[in-house]
């Protein structure tokens, strides 16, 4: 059966929840092989999960070269293995990351790549959306071996049965890989929330919340139905909430299952980023504001007195 | 330092946008044209670059001629000259070949650093600066949120999901950033007037040595098939706060599986 290359995006230990997806998706085409980047002792930890989401082989390639050197290393074996294996696509996760990968791995194979990928087909073909989301197309590669970097919560992913038997890659990062050194790397908000691009459950808020401490309000929220945080422009501009957590044309763009936007307008900027949200709640003062043609479900109030209730209620159900 | 800006003209994010029913390509004349919004940051940052260590900086455009307006925007704010790459056969290129002609044409020229913003509004690839340090052999500094030069050492913060890395290499490479890097100044009167005389030299495929058949719509290496609007969202529920609202939103996600 026909391999499919799939990138595994992890970090701290484990895979992220895109990688499952990605697993999922690759049966489309073919049997899914993981291949596993990063500094020696990483696939050891990562492959059980692989097996359970259909992964045939997990290539091992580990190297301190892989990490310590930006994407361009990642490319490079990839683009080795891809020689070796002659997989029918190559998947990657659709994050700032994964593309630069795909973009560089494009060149080097002169093979065409989509990004923000939504579905893939057995024919070959691909579900994208464009312009913030206003547009669905079909796209397809013509080139090469086809390259796909697939949006994070795109696809449902389905537990399947995999031998995940462990390939050893050997690496070899040349120097021309080596140009741009990481030579620090500092995690400023963390905590435990789950990751804006990964979540099930996004509650973001915007202008209406009116300062940095107000959010709060938002965390508060967030934090009742275990759900990630997110910002509007307008926040993050006015430095309510910190810049990586702003959701929108400039920011991150998200799909979870359910997305519940704060004293946020619905300026496009921000629906570029949010509107393939599966199910959308709403909470503003303006009954004309434009989020509300959006929701599947909308409060016009106040949501200092709306969120805050809602918050209490939901810890109240939880018991 | 020399620094070569790359700017993109795209279709205004704030209008409806759409394909072309003709060839599926981006339809440039329905909705009006601006400037990249990201690219603004990339000049203002090699403006700042300028400023403090010396040189020229240059904006190149790939585009047809109604990307002209977008060249004169760019150099408003101040840039020295302009390199407008502009030939009938690109229309419809790909990724892959946009960045095979960009890099022929960063050939041409002399630098020390290329910026470009992170991504565009439009295609939103977001890997055409990565592609471009791939093609030309140069580091990768992409992603950045604050850009330090050393003599020719260039450090940058690269912003991650948690956080950032620092990331350090020599000249000459290859710059992205990201809005969170400065504040774009705003042409001022006098820049726009000048503008208007800034050198604008013009690349066509030929002036690179690549052929027709290297680019373009017919040679690109992916198509899109079809293509149709999203169909309208389904009117929501839409409920009046009466001190109540927290527990009726509530009552709707439970009845969602939510809580």
């Amino acid at each position: 059966m026909a391999e499919v290359l799939v990138l595994v995006e992890h970090s701290g230990g484990s895979a992220k929840k895109v990688t499952f997806e990605l697993l999922t998706a690759a049966r489309a085409l073919g049997e899914p092989s993981a291949v596993v980047l990063g500094a020696p002792g990483t696939a050891d930890a990562l492959a059980g999960k692989l097996g359970e989401f259909g992964a045939a082989k997990v290539y091992v390639a580990e190297s301190e070269d892989i990490d310590g050197y930006v994407v361009a290393p990642k490319a490079e074996v990839l683009a080795q293995l891809v020689g070796s294996v002659q997989p029918v696509a190559v998947l990657v996760a659709a994050s700032s990351e994964g593309k630069e990968i795909a973009g560089r791995l494009a060149v080097k194979l002169e093979s065409g790549l989509l990004t923000d990928v939504t579905s893939v087909n057995a024919d070959g073909t691909a579900g994208q959306t464009i312009f913030a989301g206003g547009v669905l197309v079909t796209s397809k590669v013509r080139t090469g071996t086809p390259i796909l970097a697939i949006r994070p919560n795109s696809v449902n992913p389905e537990p399947a049965a995999g031998a995940a038997t462990l390939e050893t890659v050997e690496v070899t990062v040349s120097d021309a890989a080596k140009g741009a050194k990481v030579i620090d790397r500092v995690v400023e908000a963390k905590g435990s929330r789950p990751e804006l691009a990964e979540a099930s459950i996004v509650v973001s808020g915007g202008r209406g919340v009116g300062s940095a401490d107000n959010f709060k309000v938002i965390e508060g929220l967030a934090d009742s139905l275990g759900a990630a945080v997110g910002a509007s422009r307008a926040a993050t501009d006015s430095g309510f909430y910190p810049h990586q957590f702003q959701v929108g044309q400039t920011g991150k763009t998200v799909s979870p299952q359910l997305y519940v936007a704060c004293g946020i307008s619905g300026a496009i900027q921000h629906r570029a980023g949010m509107q393939t949200s599966k199910t959308i709640v709403a909470v503003n003062k303006d009954p004309e504001a434009p989020i509300f043609e959006l929701a599947d479900y909308g409060v016009v109030g106040d949501l200092f007195n709306v969120v805050p209730q809602a918050t209490e209620e939901i810890i109240k159900r939880k018991g | 330092m020399n620094i070569v800006v790359l700017v993109k003209q795209v279709p205004d994010s704030g209008s409806e946008r759409s394909l072309r029913e003709s060839d599926k390509t981006v339809d440039r004349d329905s909705a009006s044209l601006v400037i990249n919004e990201m690219d603004e940051y990339a000049i203002e940052e090699a403006l700042k670059l300028k400023e403090a260590h010396g040189g020229e900086v240059t904006i190149l455009t790939m585009g047809p001629d109604k990307a002209t307006e977008t060249i004169r925007k760019a150099l408003s704010m101040g840039p020295d000259k302009a390199v407008h790459v502009n030939d009938a056969a690109i229309h419809g290129s790909c990724a892959v070949q946009t960045s095979k002609v960009l890099a022929k044409a960063l050939g041409t020229l002399e630098w020390d650093v290329v910026i470009s913003g992170a991504e565009s509004t439009d295609g939103q690839v977001s890997a055409l600066p990565a592609m471009l340090a791939e093609r030309l052999g140069v580091p990768q500094l992409t992603g950045a949120r604050k850009v330090d030069v050393d003599g020719a050492t260039l450090t940058i913060e690269r912003q991650t999901d948690d956080g950032y890395q620092v990331v350090q290499a020599a000249t000459p490479a290859i710059i992205s950033v990201w809005d969170t890097i400065n504040e774009p100044r705003y042409p001022s009167f006098k820049g726009i007037m000048q503008a208007k005389s800034k050198p604008v030299s013009t690349l066509t495929l030929a002036d690179l040595g690549i052929g027709a058949d290297e680019v373009g719509l017919a040679n690109a290496t992916s198509e899109v098939v079809e293509f149709a609007p999203r169909p309208p969202k389904q009117a929501g529920v839409k409920v009046n706060d009466e001190g109540d609202g927290g527990a009726k939103l509530v009552e709707f996600l439970a009845s969602q599986k939510f809580v």
